[in-house]
């Protein structure tokens, strides 16, 4: 019973102009497995998902489903037949309600009207089946990004699904959700589902999988038990060669002030206080860690140093230098380098070209422009000069910037706060979303700033990326600095003051 | 493109799926190049020959004819007489054209920095006003400088009368669409006022009929084909073709149009950037409405050198260049397409026409419904690119430069 397989897919390929996504790819499920697919971005995943799930149509290869021979054309043939997806961008309407949510497309009936008692009760039923508390009458306007997870699971389990495909799932989640998330799949695969879990992070996988495939460039390299692979030897198989999982750094060396903060208040858009009070100091060649759990402040927080917001109280020095009314211009000016936490939407303007990008703060200065009058053959000469340095790939300074992946946006964000040579660099979740490879790179190439010294100002959710990058670590908890650590303190330690202090114990 | 030959490209449709919806748009759109407009063109002009056909008559025959009058035909045999019918009908097109050009660059100088100007036609009219003012006061300077003062001062008028909008917007959050068809009924009204019985500018030797006073001749622009007085095409035409080329400099070759363009495309990542966003959006509405300011100055010191108050509400330019930036793409050779377009239409259904090759009643609508096919198809510019998609879906060894079908999945 536990061996017996439900799916499996056969010398799957596909290709696309210019590239092949799948190549010979194998993949076997079997009944109440977790079976994490591993890969960097563009390994194949999610166009292998997609064949399953009957949105691509593959060139070779057949898929047989407990042991038939299955063809699909469309999403619908493959959810008929028990196949569910939850894709990382969710796909509910925001004015309706989780019940009905769940419900559209197949919904009970009361003559043509929609039977809202009836929906809400198998919703209800099929929510406690699982443990997956949701309330079925509340809007999705109003629920959680944890909850609306839940409603696309249980939408997948509404219309009979045995297989559930679950791409990056905890790509936006906070560590909580996450962890209640890893509970749900529990309870599912204790019910007999089978999940397939596509991630490109070590750690989740070798929590949550029974069996691990992996995918590089499209091939299968192999699959492999959870008993026995390690973080190292999954990074290895991904990239393809060693990689450095720990970042390698020298001592910090501080020197100067070039970054102080100073009893800064912070008002979000509704004008509540989310920064309340916060001081700190950052010096020439370290790197200062902000741990904190999302919504403590840290948004608010960076865009009041680099100017986006305006702060009530308080003042913000660069380099000894306090900047009254600041704008973002000014600090840009002032030596602020700002790489911010979501680079597509603040990061970059998708539509432009990278050259442009790249040009996006210093566009009105020579040498690229004089008088008003913009120099596009010196932006262009600029950018590949910087594509060069930064190993940029999948196009040229003409290229929009919409086109190139994750991984590679964000070195486009990485070289242009770099190339500007700012005293102080504020990284914001430099690697959100990125894979292994990328984000060794990013975690090099911060730690060779700082001994360029620059002073850098980390924030990030990641409590292990604070950890491993930090000379110094703040922990910021509702809009204060709680504690203040050298990197040797342990995770437990932080952990609880980012849930609220000593004296509360962590749920 | 990648410099070590051993690294095989990413898959793109993986790099596409991490982007937003905008974003995915926006290199579909890139992915159909000019074939959308062409085909909205089209399918709107059939949709115009079904009509016809319903009425009993041959769409062909009809083009043909509008075609031909629209003096279209020239072009074939251009070492005709100028003073030909073709060759007049011709000039007259082209006149059309120059109006429309200029409306349609006020459209779409605002939408690319994310705004929909549907204001033209107001800023149309207070261009036209002003010019006509100017034109007539200052009678009695040396043409040049006149001229140059009542084109300069009715393009700053419009200017200001769209800046009004943009300042809104920035201050106060007022959705443009509302304040700009707003503004429209204040320069139509403000316009009736001012012509009217006892209005300021009402015509000074005849104050029985609700007119303006005629621009004088020393306002007047220079005609070059046909008769100075008799609608010949004046020199506006070389400055809305000059004007096609400022807007792509403006735009592509300036710190104002990398501004303009990247708060269309993205506001936040333009603030992030160093660049403010109000002063922007006011920036860009008053350019727009500069545009059109101008339109309104050559009509009026071109040909038409005097306005009745009835002639204001029947005045719908300045829409039609919503129409004319819709189907140009808001590029300047789009725009400039469009207008010749529209231009033709305008003025070939409305001169000439046979009614035994289509229905008189027809014939003058027969624009407006082609105009508001295509404002109703670039809307549905997402379902002509699903069609397309699919249709390419269906062949998928064909040999395609664009971008993998993956990537609109």
């Amino acid at each position: 019973m536990a061996d017996e397989l439900v799916l499996e897919m056969r010398g799957i390929r596909k290709e696309f102009p210019g590239t092949v996504a799948n190549d010979d790819v194998d993949l076997d499920v079997r009944r109440g497995e977790v079976h994490a697919l591993l890969g960097e971005n563009g390994a194949g995943k999610s166009t292998l998902m997609n064949i399953l799930y009957g949105l691509y149509r593959a060139d070779a290869g057949e898929i047989l489903l407990n042991g038939r021979r299955v063809e699909f054309a469309s999403a619908r043939d493959a959810i008929g037949a028990g196949i569910g997806m939850v894709h990382q961008h969710f796909m509910l309407i925001p004015v309706m309600t989780v019940a009905e949510n769940i419900v559209l497309g197949v919904e009970p009936r009361k003559g043509f009207l929609l039977d809202e008692r009836t929906a809400e009760k198998r919703v209800r039923e099929l929510s406690e089946r699982f443990s997956l508390a949701v309330d079925p009458t509340a809007l999705v306007s109003d629920i959680t990004v944890g909850q609306e997870q839940r409603v696309e699971i249980l939408k997948a389990l509404y219309r009979g699904a045995d297989i559930l495909i679950l791409d990056e799932p905890t790509a936006v989640l906070t560590p909580q959700e996450a962890h209640e998330l890893f509970e749900i799949i529990r309870s599912l695969q204790a019910d007999g589902k089978s999940i397939i879990f596509i991630s490109h992070k070590l750690k989740e996988v070798l929590e949550i999988a029974d069996r691990i495939t992996v995918l590089r460039r499209g091939k299968k390299i192999e699959t492999v038990q959870r008993a026995g692979a390690t973080e190292a030897s999954l990074a290895r198989a991904m990239v393809g060669r060693e990689v450095l999982l720990r970042v390698e750094k020298a001592p910090a060396q501080p020197g100067d002030v070039l970054l102080s903060v100073e009893d800064l208040h912070v008002h979000d858009e509704r004008g509540i206080e989310k920064v309340r009070g916060v001081s700190f100091d950052v010096r020439a060649g370290e790197i200062v860690g902000i741990a904190g759990v999302d919504g403590n402040g840290q948004t608010e927080l960076i865009d009041a140093i680099t100017g986006l917001m305006k702060s009530e109280a308080g003042a913000v020095k660069v380099a000894g230098r306090e900047l009254r009314e600041a704008s973002a211009r000014k600090m840009l000016d002032a030596g602020v380098g700002h790489i911010p936490e979501d680079r597509q939407r603040r990061g970059l303007v998708l539509e432009f070209s990278i050259a442009e990008n790249i040009a996006l703060h210093d566009y009105s200065k020579p040498p690229d422009s004089k008088w008003g009058w913009l120099f596009p053959a010196r932006l262009v000469e600029r950018a590949g000069r910087i594509i060069r340095e930064f190993d940029v790939r999948g196009g040229g300074p003409l290229s929009a910037a919409g086109g190139l992946s994750g991984g590679n946006q964000q070195k486009v964000v990485v070289a242009r706060e770099i190339a500007r040579d700012p005293k102080v660099l504020i990284a914001a979740q430099p690697t959100r979303g990125l894979d292994v490879g990328a984000i060794e790179y990013l975690h090099r190439r911060i730690v060779s700033e700082r001994d360029e010294g620059r002073a850098i100002l980390l924030i990030s959710l990641e409590l292990e990326e604070i950890m491993s990058l930090s000379d110094r670590i703040l922990v910021l908890y509702e809009g204060e600095i709680v504690g203040e650590h050298t990197p040797d303190v342990s995770e437990q330690e932080i952990g609880l003051e980012m849930l609220g202090g000593r004296e509360r114990p962590a749920a | 493109m990648s410099a070590d030959p051993t690294v095989p490209p990413e898959a793109p449709e993986e790099a596409a799926e991490t982007g937003t919806l905008a974003a995915r748009l926006a290199l579909k759109q890139r992915a159909g190049g000019l074939v959308v407009p062409i085909l909205t063109a089209l399918l709107a002009f059939v949709l115009g020959g079904v009509v016809v056909l319903a009425t009993g008559h041959n769409p062909l025959l009809a083009y043909r004819d509008i075609f031909n009058g629209a003096g279209l035909n020239w072009i074939f045999h251009p070492t005709t007489n100028i003073a030909s019918t073709d060759a007049y009908n011709l000039s007259q097109t082209l006149l059309q054209t120059t109006t429309l050009i200029l409306c349609g660059l006020a459209v779409a100088f605002a939408f690319r920095c994310g705004m929909f100007n549907i204001g033209g036609q107001g800023q149309y009219l207070v261009g036209l006003y002003v010019a006509n003012w100017l034109g007539y006061e200052f009678a009695g300077m040396r043409p040049l400088p006149h001229i140059l003062l009542a084109v300069g001062g009715a393009t700053l008028a419009g200017a200001a009368w769209a800046g009004i909008a943009g300042f809104l917007k920035a201050t106060v959050g007022a959705h443009e669409v509302i304040s700009t068809i707003m503004l429209n009924w204040i320069a139509i009204w403000g316009g009736i006022w001012l012509f009217g019985d006892g209005g300021p500018l009402q015509n000074v030797a005849n104050k029985s009929v609700p007119i303006s006073n005629d621009v004088a001749a020393s306002a007047q622009l220079p005609v070059f084909w046909g008769v100075q007085g008799l609608q010949g095409l004046d020199v506006g035409f070389f400055v809305a073709l000059a004007a096609l080329v400022v807007f792509a400099l403006i735009l592509n070759r300036t710190t104002l149009g990398f501004e303009v363009r990247a708060v269309g495309f993205n506001p936040e990542a333009a603030a992030y950037g160093g660049i403010s966003v109000k002063k922007n959006l006011i920036r860009a509405m008053a350019i727009s409405g500069a545009f059109a300011g101008l339109a309104g100055a050559l009509d009026m010191l071109g040909y038409l050198y005097h306005f009745g108050t009835s002639d204001i509400p029947a005045s719908s330019v300045g829409f039609l260049g919503i129409a004319v930036a819709l189907l140009g793409r808001n590029t300047a050779i789009g725009t400039g397409i469009g207008a010749l377009v529209f231009g033709a239409l305008l003025y070939g259904t409305t001169h000439g026409l046979s009614s035994n090759v289509i229905d008189p009643s027809l014939a003058g609508n027969l624009t407006y419904m082609i105009q508001g096919l295509v404002v109703l198809f670039v809307g549905a510019d997402v379902l002509i690119l699903y069609i397309w998609n699919a249709r390419r879906k269906l062949r998928p060894k064909s040999k395609s430069k664009t971008h993998p079908v993956g990537a609109s999945a």
